[in-house]
């Protein structure tokens, strides 16, 4: 317990002094999005590495969040800190209703419910024009403020994201490690035995999803107001499909990892701008080369590799 | 202290349990025997609520609990055993204790009794303690099958539901597992209800049994006398049974 409150306190002070070391105008930006990404891969694990419910519909919790903030705010001139827990609890009440039918599905089955609900909600985006600007977008989103310093640079922004990120991986390393984090496991493991023990499986796994899409929801109203534009695009399906990709490099079942796998999969795109035409097939054989040498994602492979090459050089050499 | 009375259960259009009536006094050791497919599981799974009846009624300690979900039958004091042992494999075997345990821990249970009750499965099961912190899926299936017990334990039950808890097990482990069966009934006073595919060990331990054939009850009564009976000694326990006995 001490090792993991030692370990989040240097984690946090990392985040904290990191943009004194990379102080770089549009790498700020880049790392407000990577703190952005880690709160969205976290919600996703809860779901997928803990309770082994599969969605490939969160672009659309995100955006949803993002859409509820950005129409209060503007549409209806809310207060931007009054917007965000009124999206919170709509995407929470609806995740809970369209989680109670669809967490029944299944393996292959939910994969393709949760996909269909991304893709409704994506359509939703970019028909309703009238209440979201469709394809072109909503614009003039109110910065978040608060006590006369108003988050409207990347420095303050990267500020209240990592904040805000932070907490969200303190409440999830707290609940990943309690009596409900166990059960979680148990009904990813056998959904039958955690049955039998009194674990309400079927509850849970809605619970489960509720807040896993109120963690995006608060991610997408963030990015409303620190983007201050939003349009479908962000909240395609290929989004949705790039979270996953961050929670399974990053590794399962590790609050970590989804940091690793959002650090990495948005920092790689930036890294590989100077490759050119070639960035895409380098970004695609990376991921393969990882998944398939690091099937436990970056969190288990990153230091079972040092430990690899160590012993490798205390031995001489030897291979 | 449980009874079933007319419980009718279907798998889709499956008709796996019907007409089946039972009942398990206090303190009672009752097995059920039966050929694959013949609804001890299922008989089971509807007690627990995993699988409940269409129709019928599951009383336990006067109490309809026929539709009741899972954790709900757990709350009253009905532990499962289920087939395949299932624990956690990713999980050490002090999680998977604990995970017993999980209704204790919401009803904020002092963490003294449920310590307590940990004790009492690690000295029933010394081999767990020596492992608690070892993964179940690294462990034995003798030590796994001991796991599943221990966890059901956890959750201080009234009645216990064992499913095949001999399921490809050696002879000495089997015979360890019913001891600590025998064990539980005089010190914690358990009722024990126990699904058994190796008939003779079971009926050995049982006080009463049934016999089930394609989701009936065909034939019930003390353990000794259906050790002895023709029907059941051709069905279940082999044609040389005396042979294979006496060896």
């Amino acid at each position: 317990m001490k090792r993991d409150l030692l370990l989040f306190t240097a984690f946090s002070l990392f985040i904290m002094v990191a943009p004194q070391i990379f102080a770089g105008g549009y790498l700020m930006n880049v790392l407000v999005f990577v703190g952005i990404n880690t709160m969205l891969a976290i919600a996703l694990n809860l779901l997928l590495g803990y309770a082994g419910q599969i969605s490939l519909g969160h672009a659309g919790f995100f955006g949803l969040g993002a859409y509820l903030s950005g129409i209060l705010t503007t549409t209806y001139s809310l207060n931007p800190w009054l917007a965000m827990p009124i999206a919170a609890c709509v995407v929470g009440s609806l995740a809970y209703l369209i989680g109670l039918p669809v967490l029944k599905l299944k393996g292959h089955y939910l994969a393709m419910a949760t996909l269909g609900l991304g893709i409704i909600i994506y359509i939703v985006f970019n028909e309703t024009v009238d209440l979201t600007g469709g394809p072109s977008g909503l614009s003039g989103i109110p910065n978040l403020h608060v006590a006369g310093i108003t988050f409207d640079s990347d420095v303050k922004n990267y500020y209240l994201i990592w904040g805000v990120t932070l907490a969200v991986m303190l409440f999830s390393l707290n609940l990943a490690g309690s009596r409900v984090g166990r059960a979680l496991r148990a009904v990813h493991d056998s959904e039958v035995a955690a049955q039998v023990l009194g674990v309400d499986a079927r509850g849970l796994k809605v619970q489960i999803f509720a807040l896993s899409a109120i963690i995006s929801s608060l991610a997408g109203s963030l990015y409303a107001h620190t983007m201050t534009f939003i349009s479908p695009a962000s909240f395609g399906f290929n989004f949705s499909i790039e979270l996953l990709t961050m929670v399974v490099i990053g590794g399962l079942g590790s609050i970590y990892g989804s940091f690793l796998g959002a650090a990495l999969l948005t920092l790689l795109p930036e890294i590989l701008r100077g490759a050119n035409d070639y960035d895409i097939i380098i970004y695609g054989a990376l991921l393969m080369v990882m998944v398939m040498f690091m099937p436990g994602g970056l969190v288990r492979g990153v230091p079972a590799l040092f430990r690899k090459v160590f012993s490798r050089k205390a031995e001489g050499g030897h291979a | 202290m449980l009874r079933l009375k007319n419980i009718n259960t279907y798998y889709g259009k499956v008709h796996a349990l019907k007409n089946v009536s039972l009942h398990l006094d206090e303190g009672e050791i009752v097995t059920l025997i039966g050929a694959n497919g013949a609804g001890k599981t299922t008989i089971l799974n509807t007690i627990s609520g995993v699988t409940p009846a269409s129709a019928g009624e599951v009383l336990f300690c006067k109490d309809a609990v026929t539709t009741l979900p899972p954790d709900k039958i757990v709350q009253r004091g009905i532990s499962q055993v289920p087939e395949g042992r299932q624990v956690f494999k990713p999980l050490s075997v002090e999680d998977n204790l604990e995970l017993g345990a999980y209704l204790r821990y919401r009803n904020r249970e002092g963490k003294a009794a449920i310590h307590k009750d940990m004790d009492q499965v690690f000295s029933l099961f010394p081999r767990l303690e020596e492992r608690r912190k070892q993964l179940a899926g690294t462990m034995s299936g003798g030590e796994q099958q001991m796991l599943a017990i221990g966890r059901a334990l956890m959750a201080n039950p009234k009645m216990l539901l064992l499913d095949e808890p001999s399921m490809g097990l050696a002879p000495l482990v089997v015979q360890e597992i019913f001891r600590v069966l025998e064990r539980l009934r005089q010190e914690n006073g358990t009722t024990i209800l126990l699904v058994e595919q190796n008939a003779k060990a079971a009926l050995k331990l049982a006080d009463r049994g049934y016999v089930l054939e394609t989701g009936k009850v065909i034939l019930e009564g003390p353990a000794d006398e259906l050790l002895e009976n023709a029907e059941v000694k051709r069905a279940y326990l082999g044609k040389d049974k005396k042979e294979m006995w006496e060896r």
